[in-house]
């Protein structure tokens, strides 16, 4: 039987937060809402690696959030709501996490939402490029 | 009987809690949206409302993965803002309205809508945002307020038929209170814009101007669309155009455009605003 996200998986460069994407990455998210507290974004900056041993993540995950790995973490069950509390904790904006996903520059990417933003057409169908 | 004084839809972009902290209004790459909105401010001040019901997504402040209602609507005396993490400045408690809140949720559960109800809410920047853009200048908000927040950050989502058929559920509820009080229903987010993944970036303006076109005269016309094809169009976030949907269908009968705007970009996503003003507001003021 087809799953819920199969039929999001011709939109190209796009991961749908589903069921299987939730329950893969709900430790990992909860780390990302303990950032909420000012507290406890001083306690994970002071010790990274310590501070992610306190939820129960993957080995895989864990090195995500070390690595910056947006993509990574995405791919392992972040939602990008929750994962933005990372980016802020760093002093980045969601813009600079959106270029990182990318993989363009934040200036490349500037200028591109600057310019319009990246164009529906093309961007619609990993199956019809031409759409 | 309550007046249904018309619907305000705006996005509600984090970044724009930044600029208003930081006072960057005229600033070259804020101005183009920020001029959108004194139109907007000068109709809610002639529309007097005393109530605001607001659609919204919440996005992990109030609710988060271990327990994620599609729609939950707020019957609290108070509701406050909180840190969300992403470094925006808290704004100062609303004020609710438990009876009109109760009303609505009496009238959404008779219409088959099973609604998660909160005695207790916080409220984040989709609710606060568009708050502070439509009544600047700080201190106590004018208005109380009526949230009612739609999933839309865990798939499977609602579709924007059922959006719509909330919309028009609240609406209903708003006609039918006994108060006296003027009532403004909001709408938040989008429009079209995606924050993940390599199609980040992802901006729409056909589709964008096609839905505002829509919202006025035919909004039925969006209910055609699956939460799927919003992805597809509008981007992976783009489907918070579903609370623009609902807080358009709450109105009664025909509206009239009052004021829309539209500008690409704010960070990552496409700004738009919209008023809307039902026609009997209209016929009133002119008899």
């Amino acid at each position: 039987m087809p799953g819920y996200n199969d039929a999001f998986k011709d939109i190209p460069g796009t991961t749908v937060f589903d069921a299987t994407q939730s329950r893969l990455g709900y430790h990992l998210n909860m780390f990302c809402m303990s950032l909420m507290k000012a507290e406890n974004r001083a306690a994970f900056k002071a010790d990274e690696r310590g501070y992610l041993a306190q939820f129960p993540m993957s080995d895989a995950q864990r090195q995500a959030v070390l690595d910056r790995d947006y993509n990574r973490m995405i791919a392992l069950g972040g939602n990008i709501y929750f994962l933005a509390k990372i980016g802020a904790t760093d002093g980045h904006s969601f813009q600079n996490l959106a270029a990182k996903m990318t993989g363009m520059s934040e200036e490349a990417y500037r200028s591109m939402m600057i310019a319009g933003g990246r164009p529906a057409q093309g961007h619609r169908s990993r199956s019809d490029p031409s759409r | 009987m309550a007046t249904i004084v018309g619907a305000v839809t705006s996005s509600h972009v984090p970044a724009i809690g930044r600029a208003l902290e930081k006072g960057l209004q005229q600033d070259p790459y804020w101005q183009p949206f920020f001029a959108g909105y004194p139109p907007a401010q000068r109709w809610i001040a002639q529309a007097k409302p005393d109530v605001a019901v607001v659609f919204y997504q919440d996005h992990g402040l109030n609710f988060f993965l271990d327990a994620m209602p599609t729609f939950a609507v707020g019957a609290a005396a108070e509701y406050r803002n909180a840190d969300e993490g992403w470094g925006i400045p808290t704004v100062a408690p609303f004020r609710g309205d438990p009876a009109l809140s109760w009303h609505v949720i009496e009238t959404l559960v008779a219409d088959e809508f099973d609604v998660t109800t909160c005695q207790r809410m916080l409220v984040d920047h989709a609710l606060t945002l568009p708050m502070a853009l439509l009544w600047p200048g700080g201190g106590a908000w004018p208005v109380r307020i009526v949230p009612i927040t739609m999933n839309h950050v865990q798939h499977p989502l609602p579709s924007p038929r059922r959006a719509y058929r909330l919309g028009q559920s609240v609406g209903r509820a708003l006609a039918s209170w006994p108060g006296d009080e003027r009532i403004v229903v909001l709408g938040t987010g989008g429009l079209s814009h995606q924050l993940d993944g390599r199609r980040a970036g992802f901006i729409n303006k056909p589709f964008d101007l096609m839905c505002m076109d829509a919202l006025v005269d035919e909004p039925e016309k969006l209910t055609r669309y699956s939460a799927l094809d919003l992805v597809r169009e509008a981007g992976a976030q783009g489907t918070e155009l579903m609370a623009w949907i609902a807080a358009r269908a709450a109105l009664p009968g025909r509206v009239r455009k009052v004021h829309a705007h539209y500008h690409v970009p704010v960070s990552n996503t496409a700004a738009g605003l919209m008023v809307f003003e039902p026609e009997s507001a209209v016929l009133a003021r002119a008899a």
